[in-house]
């Protein structure tokens, strides 16, 4: 306003606002939302911070357990290794996934699809399985042991390459996203004016893709620094913060400082997701603007060595997981080389045996479908509700906070916050519900992020229209917005699924005996010696998610084709 | 300054249907609605005028029930609904996206109301086909919305919103996003509709033509405020401010000065003016409006009241009148825009760069002091 305030009418009666019958069920919602996950995020954490402030009586000693971690070299020693291994797999990752991108972008090479699809096979992998293949490959009786040159495996050569497998994909749909985001008209004008096809790289293509590229590397710095089944399986004597949490947890039962490792573990990783979403906010700026999306012209040379480059990535990739198949179909490697279906009966062995593979559906399936059902109508609550703007923006920052805790740190916080006999919620320890809990809390963020993008996208005045027409918001819910939000739904619970079947971190604390998971089991069988049963039950969790992921596809299909004539595409 | 006047030609026995009182919304510190007061009556045409950002739609949100307001009384039908959720008023809504359900036919997203109101499913399906004929789209009620042009997308919001017969129709921008000659069009559609529903409507819009041709009544608004409310006719040839008058058509404005009690000066020369000068005091700087087409050109005689020499250093043709402007040395080298008809140009052989007299008819001339 630019005229002065002038004196407000007296008389004007404050407006006191009833709270209709949606309002009262909405507050409800985001009030049980919140409680939810307060006690499967904010209440483990907390238990988690005091838990490193105790001695082993339980009696608050300040920072004594911090200050004996970092006077005990062995311990403060992963640090620096952590962040050795973290920044050189991020440089490797993001090198690969830049040019990998690259191709998939701005060249006519050919089978662009498959390509795509071959980089997301690892994906599909949990993180063991490209570490169990290293040791097959280049281990003490690997097959191509010679390509190293007398290195060993066993250390940070394996666990750098273990990791750049794993995260490759994670880079490379930030980076495809970034650079298809390029605008046609730069590269126009750059050509007009003449400028060399390199500087137009170094002063269009990179500045373009620079947010996505640093927002990449700070996706795979926290994976690798938090990762801890390359390193558990392939690590030998080089110790790293994640398989020390392990070590102190579950070898030495020394929770405090397992504890302490974990809240030291959280540092990069919150730093990280701080710096990633100021930087994510700069993004959104840039993409405002109205782009003419770049269509790339033939040019032979380049199109074939960009192809090259594709076909020796995709080569490794799909050699990894060939390595792994081929192992768990070995009697016994080097020695006996009879194709056998010996390894894959489970039940001989320690690691649960095929009651851990029906687990893992069973855990899956729940989290996927409880999982989709709380984020996705706890994502509504948040976007739709209308006032009460304190909770809500208290229940916003919970949902996100997940993003920023390692699946390492969430899952000895639950054994912490779960398992203490004065806990009315302790019954759940140990049961199938907290291995649900814990993998849907652990994966809450993206799925939330997916729901509230596919929900900005809906027309805000939809339940203005509803409430207009006496019509209760959760009829409006249920006909118009989850049938509209479909294929961000099947995302979501297909990505649950997946995370669900192959994570380790979290689950590895908090299974039970009853409750052994098929990743859990692919760990164990590699400790106890059983690698090729351990590739096997690796290679059921690949096939698995990949026939998931494959109705997941025709689904989505089937969707496109009978919403065709709604949707606007 | 707001001046409340009831519909022309209707008098006083028209009965008030929405009475807004005081009415002030605040966005954490900022004003973006500051004491309004307004009656609409029952069956009228109103429309919220203004520039974009001056608080139409927080006004139209707040009587909805959308966006309560921070202070004041909103009364429809002689009931309090002040501090009602929107879902217990009586209202039907039109926004500028039209909000249509993508997923559901035309006749679903008409009858979405209806099912909620234990109506058998043959009546909903008579009423739909009913207000489907109503808006002209009677056999498009089994496509999707994204079968339909924008400017149907638009009509079967408009059924939507009337289905449930409410007392009050709602409508936000509803043309804005269509083009012209739809626009046209349908402007005409919704008047006739109104005509025969005779439901109270509220249309927000910030053009001014569409306020003219569609409303009973026009409030034109300014920053948060009402700046005047009156019938088209009132508001065009008598705006209450310097804002109206430039908002609403084009509009002349001269600095000068008060010289009398009927008189002002404009540069060098003084000037009569009928309606007085609205009680200012001598030597008050004032703003002299006028309006182009205002301008007298013809049969204006050297040396007659009001009249002057100008020079014409610019002069388009708009199709149905030509627009001059005016270099006028004896006020000052003010610039003065007019409106001649073909026939003035043609018959007085006007062209750029001629000196011609010009008139500021007395009875025009409108002032208001400057601030
Ligand atoms: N939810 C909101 N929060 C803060 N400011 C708002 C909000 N809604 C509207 N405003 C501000 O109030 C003013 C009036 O907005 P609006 O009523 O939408 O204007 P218009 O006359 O164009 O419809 C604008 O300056 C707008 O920025
Ligand atoms: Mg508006």
């Amino acid at each position: 306003m630019t005229e002065g305030v002038t004196t407000l009418s007296a008389v004007a009666p404050k407006a006191r606002p009833i709270l209709g019958r949606d309002d009262w069920i909405m507050r409800w919602g985001l009030l049980v939302l919140g409680v939810w996950l307060s006690v499967a995020v904010v209440l483990p954490l907390y238990t988690l911070l005091s838990k490193s402030l105790e001695d082993h009586g339980g009696r608050f000693i300040g920072l004594a357990n911090f200050a004996e971690f970092f006077a005990t070299p062995v311990l403060f020693h992963s640090i620096y290794n952590s962040l050795t291994i973290a920044i050189i797999s991020t440089a490797i990752t993001i090198t690969l996934a830049f040019i990998y991108a690259y191709a998939l972008t701005r060249s006519c090479m050919p089978g662009k699809a498959i390509f795509k699809g071959i980089a997301m096979v690892p994906i599909l992998a949990p993180s063991l399985l490209p570490a169990i293949s290293l040791v097959y490959l280049f281990g003490n009786q690997g097959m191509i042991k010679g390509v190293l040159m007398g290195e060993t495996i066993y250390g940070p050569i394996g666990i750098v390459m273990g990791e750049v497998f794993w995260t490759f994909p994670h880079a490379l749909i930030i980076i495809i996203t970034a650079l298809s985001m390029a605008d046609a008209r730069l590269y126009e004008v750059a050509e007009s004016l003449g400028t060399s096809k390199l500087r137009t790289f170094f002063t269009v293509t990179l500045p373009g893709a620079r947010y996505g590229v640093i927002s990449a590397c700070f996706v795979v710095f926290t994976l690798v620094i938090t990762d801890f089944g390359v390193p558990k399986v392939i690590g030998g004597q080089y110790n790293v913060l994640a398989t020390d949490v392990y070590k102190q947890v579950i070898g030495q039962q020394n929770f405090q400082m397992g504890a302490v490792v974990g809240m030291v573990l959280l540092v990069p990783a919150v730093l990280a997701f701080i710096a990633d979403r100021i930087i994510q906010r700069k993004q959104v700026a840039l993409i405002s603007a109205r782009a003419v999306p770049y269509h790339p012209k033939p040019k032979t040379r380049f199109d074939m060595a960009m192809m090259g480059f594709c076909c020796v990535v995709g080569f490794m990739i799909l050699g990894i997981i060939a390595v792994d198949a081929f192992a768990s179909f070995i009697q016994l490697w080097p020695y006996n080389l009879t194709l056998t279906l010996y390894n894959y009966d489970f039940d001989l062995r320690d690691g649960g045996g095929w009651a851990s593979y029906r687990n893992s559906i069973v855990m899956a399936s729940y989290t996927a479908v409880i999982g989709t059902v709380i984020i996705f109508a706890g994502a509504y609550l948040v976007e739709k509700i209308r006032g009460f703007t304190v909770i809500r923006s208290l229940v916003q920052f919970m949902c996100i906070i997940p993003l920023a805790v390692p699946g390492l740190v969430l899952g000895l916080a639950y054994i912490f916050f779960f398992n203490h006999p004065a806990n009315p919620l302790e019954f759940v320890y140990g049961t199938m519900a907290i291995l649900v809990i814990c993998t849907v809390t652990h994966f809450y963020t993206v799925s939330h992020l997916t729901a509230t993008t596919a929900l900005k996208q809906m027309d805000p005045e939809f339940e203005a229209v509803s409430m207009s027409l006496k019509v209760p918001f959760y009829k409006t819910f249920w006909r118009v917005t989850v049938p509209v939000c479909v294929p961000a739904i099947l995302d979501i619970s297909i990505y649950l699924f997946v995370n669900a079947m192959t994570t380790v971190s979290a689950v590895v604390f908090i299974y039970s005996a009853d409750t052994t998971l098929a990743s859990v089991a692919v760990l164990n069988m590699d400790d106890a010696g059983e690698v090729a049963s351990a590739a096997a039950m690796g290679m059921m969790i690949v096939v698995t998610s990949a026939g998931v992921r494959a109705l997941h596809a025709l689904l989505t299909r089937g969707i496109a084709r009978t919403s065709q004539a709604w949707r606007v595409r | 300054m707001v001046t409340q006047e009831t519909p022309a030609g209707s008098g006083d026995q028209r009965t008030r249907y929405l009475k807004i009182e005081n009415i002030t919304k605040k966005f954490g510190e900022f004003v973006a609605l500051q004491d309004i007061s307004l009656d609409i009556y029952k069956g009228e045409f109103i429309c919220f005028l203004g520039p974009s950002g001056c608080g139409k739609t927080t006004l139209l949100r707040a009587i909805a029930g959308l966006d309560i307001q921070t202070r004041g009384r909103i009364e429809q039908d002689g009931k309090d609904i002040s501090n009602l959720p929107a879902a217990e008023r009586n209202f039907g809504i039109v926004f500028q996206s039209y909000a249509l359900f993508p997923n559901l036919t035309v006749s679903k997203n008409v009858g979405y109301g209806l099912v909620n109101q234990r109506m058998g499913k043959a009546a909903i399906g008579e009423r739909v086909a009913e207000l489907l004929d109503l808006v002209g789209l009677g056999d498009q009620g089994s496509k999707y919305p994204a079968q339909l042009s924008g400017g149907e997308q638009q009509r079967v919001a408009l059924a939507r919103a009337l289905a449930t017969s409410p007392g009050l129709l709602l409508l936000d921008e509803p043309l804005s996003a269509l083009d012209a000659k739809v626009r046209v069009f349908l402007r005409q559609e919704i008047k006739s509709l109104h005509r025969r529903l005779g439901v109270t409507t509220i249309m927000v819009t910030h053009d001014q033509e569409e306020a003219l041709t569609m409303a009973d009544r026009i409030v034109v608004m300014n920053q948060g405020t009402i700046e005047q409310v009156g019938t088209p006719i009132e508001i065009y040839r008598n705006p209450m401010s310097p804002f109206v008058g430039n908002f609403v058509g084009t509009m002349n404005f001269l600095s000068g000065v008060v010289t009398g009690a009927a008189s002002v000066r404009l540069g060098a020369m003084e000037f009569d003016c009928a309606n007085g000068v609205g009680g200012l005091t001598e030597g008050q700087a004032v703003t002299v409006c006028l309006r182009p087409e205002e301008i007298a050109v013809r049969g204006v005689a050297s040396g007659g009241a009001n009249s002057f020499e100008v020079r014409i250093s610019g002069l388009e043709f708009l199709g149905s009148f030509y627009r001059a402007t005016l270099q006028a040395a004896r006020l000052g080298d003010m610039e003065i825009i007019a409106d001649f008809s073909i026939n003035e140009v043609r018959d007085m052989t006007l062209d750029e760069g001629a000196t011609i007299q010009i008139a500021l008819p007395g009875e025009y001339i409108r002032i208001f002091a400057e601030d």
